[in-house]
Parts: C-alpha cells; sequence; structure tokens
C-alpha cells in the first residue's frame, strides 16, 4: 500500500499552487463571483495552455492522457483558491460523460475541443425533484421524424449558460427498474426550445442554472451511447466526479485550516497569541482531524474510482459523506475562531464556507451517501 | 499511489491465514472475541499461551531486525498480520506494551536480546503526575553501580502480571523537569516491588498502583543514559502510538462487525433495527470513520496523535450506540440470562470511557496537534 503522490504529481501540485496564486487572485475571484460568466476568455486559455482542460483525456485527443489521481491533485489545489468558473463541469462532468458514452467520432469531436479550449460542456442531470438516483430522472426523449423530442425541467445544472453543448439526461423509456431506459443526448447550444436561465446562488463562485427543454428536436446522431442504456455511464461519472469534487472540498478545507492556524499565531488578547489558549487550540487540532481524514479516504477513493476496482462505488461514498460534513464544520470553526474580521464579506473565509455549502448537496450530501455506504456494505 | 499488495505480501496474507485456521486457541468463544478493548483477567492463562505460540510461528516482533528474534519486515507487513487475526477473529497479543513499545524503544537505544515471553508494563504516570508528565516524582539514587527507587506509580495497565517495567524516575531533581529523568528497565520481580491492582468502573482490575521501597536497579539497566529518560520516553510513546495506530484500527473492526451482527438482531419498532433509517446512518458513519483511520493511520504516521483521536471518538460513539440498539436490555449485566451477548458489551461500553483518558488524554492528544502539527505557541 502506497499512498504517496509521485515526482510528477508533486510537480503538478506545485506547478498548479503557483499558477493559481498568480493569476486566481481574491480580487480575480471576486470579480468573477459578480458577474454571470464566473470566468474570463483569458483565464480559461491559460488553463488549456497548461493542458488541464485535456488533462484526464486520452492523447489521441490532443490531450494530456494523464491519471484520475493527477486530476484530484489539481482539484485540490483549484479548491485551495476557491477557483471559479467551468472546469469542473466542464472538464469532470461534461467531457467525461462524452469520453464515458461516447462514440469515436463524438469523442474526437468534443474532447479535442475541450481540451484546446474552443468548448464547454455541461451536464444536464437533476431535475426540480433534486433526486441523485435514476426514479429522479422524468425528463422524456420520445420518437419524432428522424430523431427525438426532449421535454422537461433540469435544474441545479452547473454553468449550463456558458455551455457549447449540454448532455441532457432523459427517460426514453419506463422500465422495470428506473434504472432502464435512461440515455444520454448531446444538444448543441441554440437548440430551439432549449431555455437557460441563471440561478441566484449563495455560493457566487460556481454558477448553477435552470435549464427547460420544450419539444427539443434533436438528431438521431445526438445519441451519446446505447439507447435505454445512459444510467451505468452517467453513475461511472459520477462517481468519478464525486470523488473530484472531494477532492476540491479537501483543498478548500486544507486553506481555511491554514488561514485559522496563521491568523491563531499572530492575533494577540489577553496579552498572548490565541492559539495558545485550549479553547483555540483544540479546535484548530480537530480541524486537522477532520482534514487529514477527509483526506485519506478521498484519495483512497481516487485510487479505486482509477483502477475501477469493485468497491470503487462504496469508496466514492464514504469520502463523499466524511468530507461533506468535514468542510462544513471545518470552514465554520475557521469563522468562529477569527471571530468578527471572520464574518466580514472583505475575508475570503466566507467564500469556503459557502463552497462548503454548495458542494455538500452537490451529488448527494452526508446523509444521502451514509444511506448509499449501508446498502453498498449490504447492512 | 496504489494500494495493491506486493506478491510477498499476498503470500503473507495467505500464510497468516492458513496458520490461523489450524492453531486458533481451545476456549476461545465467540462472547470474549467480541470485546474490542485489552484482555479481561480470565483470559491471560490462554493469552499468554497463544503469545507463545504466535512467537514460535514468528508472528510476533515482525518489524524487528532478525538478530533479535524479529523477521526485518515492514510495518505493512505487521498491519497485514494484524488485519489477519482481526479477520479471523483471534485473541489480541497480551504482551502489547513490550511488543509495540518496549521492544522498539530498546533496538533503538539499547542492544539487550528479547524475548517475546516477558509481559512488560509502562511506569509512567504518578498520582501527582499524569497529563503533566515531567513533573513525576519517583526518586532513583545512585549507590555504588546500582539505583535505588522510592516512589509509586499509578494506572499501571498489566503490572499484576508483568515481568518488566518501563520505568521513568527522577535522578536529579536539581534539574530542569525535562533534564533529570532518566528510563530504566526494571525486574518487577526485585525486592521492594509493591503491586495494588486497583478496582476500575467495569469491576475488572487490569491496572495497578506500584509502590517501590528501596528497590535496586543495576546501572546496566539505564537505557539511552542518565538523565536523558525523557528523550526516552517520548520514543516509548511515538511507538505506542505507532502500536497502538495500527491495533486499534483492526480492533475498531472486530467491534463494528459485532455491531453490525447485533443491529440484526435488536428489533426497532417491528424489525431489525439495520433497517431503521436513523440506526442505518449512525452505523454508516461509524464505517466509515472506521475506514478512515486505517487509511489515516497508513498515511500519516507523525500525525499518530490524529488517528487516536479518531479512534477514541468513534468507539466511544460506537459502544454507546451498542446500547442504544440494545435499548432497555442494556441494563442486563453478565450473569443473567437475558443480557444480549452475555453481557460483553456492558463491559466494553464501561471500559471505552477509559479509551479519552488512558495513553495520553484527549486534551493532550489535541494540545500536541496544536503545538506539533500546527506550531501553535505553547499554553
Amino acid at each position: 500500500m502506497d499512498f504517496g503522490f509521485s515526482q510528477e504529481q508533486e510537480m503538478l501540485r506545485a506547478t498548479a499552487r503557483k499558477f493559481l496564486e498568480n493569476e486566481c487572485t481574491s480580487t480575480f475571484v471576486r470579480a468573477r463571483m459578480a458577474e454571470p460568466a464566473g470566468v474570463t476568455d483569458e483565464f480559461w486559455t491559460k488553463l488549456a495552455e497548461q493542458g488541464w482542460l485535456g488533462l484526464v483525456y486520452p492523447e489521441e485527443y490532443g490531450a494530456s492522457g494523464l491519471g484520475f489521481v493527477d486530476l484530484v491533485v489539481l482539484m485540490e489545489e483549484m479548491g485551495r483558491a476557491s477557483m471559479p468558473g467551468p472546469f469542473f463541469s466542464t472538464v469532470v462532468l461534461g467531457g467525461l460523460a462524452i469520453l464515458e458514452a461516447g462514440s469515436a467520432a463524438q469523442k474526437k469531436e468534443w474532447l479535442t475541443k475541450i481540451a484546446v479550449g474552443e468548448a464547454k460542456v455541461a451536464l444536464a442531470w437533476t431535475e426540480p425533484s433534486a433526486r441523485w438516483d435514476a426514479a429522479g430522472i422524468t425528463a422524456t426523449a420520445k420518437e419524432s421524424a428522424g430523431g427525438v423530442a426532449l421535454d422537461g425541467t433540469k435544474l441545479f445544472v452547473l454553468d449550463a449558460h456558458l455551455a457549447d453543448a449540454l448532455v441532457v439526461v432523459a427517460r426514453t423509456r419506463e422500465g422495470a427498474r428506473p434504472e432502464e431506459g435512461v440515455s444520454l443526448y448531446l444538444v448543441p447550444k441554440g437548440t430551439r426550445g432549449v431555455e437557460v436561465k441563471l440561478l441566484p446562488t449563495m455560493d457566487q463562485t460556481r454558477k448553477a442554472c435552470e435549464v427547460t427543454l420544450t419539444d427539443v428536436r434533436v438528431g438521431a446522431d445526438a445519441l451519446l451511447g446505447a439507447k435505454d442504456g445512459g444510467f451505468p455511464p452517467l453513475m461511472r461519472v459520477i462517481d468519478r466526479a464525486t470523488v473530484a469534487l472531494c477532492a476540491e472540498m479537501c483543498g478548500g478545507a486544507q486553506r481555511v485550516l491554514d488561514m485559522t492556524t496563521e491568523y491563531a499565531k499572530i492575533r494577540v488578547a489577553f496579552g498572548r497569541p490565541i492559539g495558545a489558549y485550549q479553547g483555540v487550540k483544540h479546535k484548530a487540532a480537530d480541524m486537522l482531524v477532520d482534514v487529514e481524514n477527509a483526506k485519506s479516504l478521498t484519495y483512497y477513493a481516487a485510487w479505486a474510482v482509477d483502477e475501477n476496482v469493485p468497491d470503487a462505488p462504496l469508496a466514492a461514498s464514504m469520502a463523499k459523506a466524511y468530507v461533506s460534513d468535514a468542510f462544513r464544520k471545518v470552514s465554520a470553526t475557521g469563522i468562529q475562531l477569527h471571530g468578527g474580521i471572520g464574518f466580514t464579506w472583505e475575508h475570503d473565509l466566507h467564500l469556503y464556507f459557502k463552497r462548503a455549502k454548495s458542494s455538500e448537496f452537490t451529488f448527494g450530501d452526508a446523509t444521502y451517501h451514509r444511506e448509499r455506504v449501508a446498502q453498498l456494505i449490504r447492512l | 499511489m496504489d494500494f495493491t499488495l506486493t506478491p510477498e505480501q499476498e503470500t503473507l496474507r495467505a500464510d497468516v491465514r492458513a496458520w490461523l485456521k489450524l492453531n486458533m486457541p481451545e476456549g476461545w468463544t465467540h462472547g470474549s472475541t467480541i470485546t474490542s478493548d485489552i484482555p479481561r483477567p480470565e483470559a491471560y492463562a490462554l493469552m499468554r499461551g497463544w503469545q507463545r505460540k504466535l512467537a514460535d510461528a514468528s508472528f510476533i516482533g515482525l518489524t524487528w531486525p532478525k538478530e533479535y528474534g524479529g523477521r526485518g519486515l515492514t510495518f505493512m507487513d505487521e498491519l497485514i498480520v494484524h488485519e489477519e487475526m482481526a479477520l479471523a477473529k483471534a485473541p489480541p497479543i497480551l504482551n502489547v506494551l513490550g511488543v509495540g513499545m518496549a521492544g522498539p524503544t530498546i533496538l533503538a537505544y539499547g542492544t539487550e536480546i528479547l524475548s517475546c515471553e516477558e509481559i512488560w508494563c509502562q511506569g509512567y504516570s504518578e498520582p501527582n503526575a499524569g497529563s503533566d508528565l515531567a513533573s513525576l516524582e519517583t526518586r532513583a539514587v545512585k549507590n555504588g553501580d546500582s539505583w535505588v527507587v522510592n516512589g509509586q506509580k499509578v494506572w499501571t495497565s498489566l503490572a499484576h502480571i508483568a515481568d518488566f517495567m518501563m520505568l521513568l524516575a527522577r535522578t536529579d531533581p536539581e534539574a530542569p523537569r525535562h533534564k533529570g529523568i532518566t528510563y530504566f528497565l526494571l525486574d518487577l520481580h526485585t525486592p521492594g516491588v509493591t503491586v495494588k491492582p486497583l478496582r476500575q468502573m467495569t469491576g475488572d482490575a487490569e491496572f495497578n498502583e506500584v509502590f517501590f521501597e528501596n528497590v535496586r536497579i543495576p546501572g546496566s539497566q539505564i537505557l539511552g543514559g542518565v538523565n536523558d529518560g525523557w528523550t526516552v520516553g517520548m520514543t516509548t510513546l511515538m511507538y505506542e502510538r505507532l502500536a497502538l495506530g495500527f491495533g486499534l484500527q483492526v480492533r475498531l473492526r472486530i467491534a463494528l462487525d459485532a455491531l453490525v451482527g447485533l443491529a440484526r438482531r435488536m428489533p426497532k419498532n417491528g424489525r431489525p433495527a439495520s433497517e431503521d433509517p436513523v440506526m442505518r446512518q449512525k452505523i454508516a458513519q461509524i464505517w466509515i470513520d472506521t475506514e478512515s483511520l486505517k487509511y489515516t493511520g497508513a498515511r500519516a504516521i507523525t500525525k499518530a496523535s490524529a488517528g487516536k483521536l479518531t479512534w477514541v471518538e468513534t468507539h466511544q460513539r460506537l459502544q454507546e450506540l451498542a446500547m442504544e440498539l440494545e435499548g432497555p436490555y442494556a441494563q442486563l449485566v453478565a450473569g443473567s440470562d437475558r443480557a444480549i451477548d452475555g453481557g460483553i458489551w456492558q463491559h466494553t461500553f464501561l471500559r471505552s470511557r477509559a479509551n479519552s483518558i488512558e495513553g495520553g488524554t484527549t486534551e493532550i492528544q489535541r494540545n500536541i496537534i496544536g503545538e506539533r502539527v500546527l506550531g501553535l505557541p505553547k499554553g
């Protein structure tokens, strides 16, 4: 058993940290928060130049062809910087869906474009029912002349307003089980009947949309993967995206711990640095325990989904359950230990506190994943 | 990052598994295996025999050099052996303090040949020196080639059956607190040593008061040099946390398996408690925390205090949950034929209250993390 990162992975971490410290400053993040886009073309181009937009896609698509653990390293650093923009939605969600389910031609077309920064793709999966299981998929795809017609409402769709294409999850058939009869469609931007509305969200560093599909006609070539067979590949994408999100959350939690530790060393009360008092020191220690355990479960899950071992879904759920609680607690304690300054808009802590909240409810919160763990261990 | 085992490790795992199948001691029943804490007095004789057997099969002291009776293997190999013992529900190792702490410390500072037969105990805590260990008052005065010890130790686990003690005594009362302490290896059969068992809230007496009245120790029994005992003692504590880190995870896994069994048998609102949504949440969380402990233990040996905190909190929560699952039956102890599992859970529940006190209190562990890992100022 080897928990270490390779030399190349440590280099990737160092490069990413330096790049983000220079390019993704607090000022940059706050400017993006205030705008609908959440990203600039210049910044997106720089991510492409680093090779990060195609990090995990095969080299035949002009991409870097690295492994999932490399992506986890990068996501941790992006979380540390509270990086805004559609990296996660495009590279991990939309891109992996195409990689997982797409035909050779679809992969060639879209992954090549994503890798160089020419296309963004969002995943339109969840609906107003806010369910994470197959039964939550009620948008329909019905046969129509030469293709299908899509109808339904998709909610909490990350960065749909920026996307050049949407991967729409729809029901093509009522099966014996809800997992049957789900299909994926690639819907290009501007297709008639697609309405995208940006939602005002607590976490302004992450933009979420409502997507309404009204008699959206697409051709037969829009089908991504097997008809009625879309759910298994979707779940493989979601398990990996869940672990990537956990890594991002770990990076954010570590940053909060670092900020809090530094502050506790310099902030003086009653004649001593507050970190000397056990009331503060012990809370900081608990934060460290949460962060370390969160990383342990995330790293193991990263390896498990990368190797596609049988307990990969269990590992992903264990990580998401733990990390959801850990980031929420750590970011809240960070504010508490900073006192009044931690509650100001000016201080960056609230960015992490809000990111913890939006991430907590993405792909299921701790309660959802604990139940999934209970099922997977056959309790 | 790689969690697969080497072919040698796979072979070791198969060897231990096969050996355990053939050699499980007679009279080791399920009732006594679900105890997750240190061995109960009635099992001592059986366990001495078990330890001899393990030693003969070279499953003890795996990490020690070959010339001292070990096998020169890694901690990962040791973890494999411990894990297999847990899976087979084998008895734990009685001489855990000797194997996990005295052995490695002696190897680090001395050249003594070790045997696995003696039982060791740790003479650290005193009535006026617990968490603040450096204020210990037991005196050792030089007299010719030997030292004469007077004073008292307390909370000394296993002293009533031990052959040797790792003893910290003050040899220079004028020196600063940490600089006047010496580490002795004391033969407990020496005249002047009196051991008085202390009855604890479980009703058992597994720890003791130890009194020293003009106890003579040869100067050759000093480890690490006169007045250098603090450093040696801290080495022992480091090994304690390392040994426990591995051992604790395994003990928690044994208790967790038993808890799952209990949840399947105990009814809750007319169906097994394991089907109750709230109970499933609680059990799944303990499962996740147990896994996180395993991975954090493998990752961060220097952050062993984080592992101890996680273990204590998880184990106490597990024992509380066992009581909750039993409901009114939780009141019944050994002796009642209506007691669940012969009342063993009542014992482990009561015993678990000591977890956050022994081997460094939870508060001390948080101080260690705060000061040595996060670098916060001393209080």
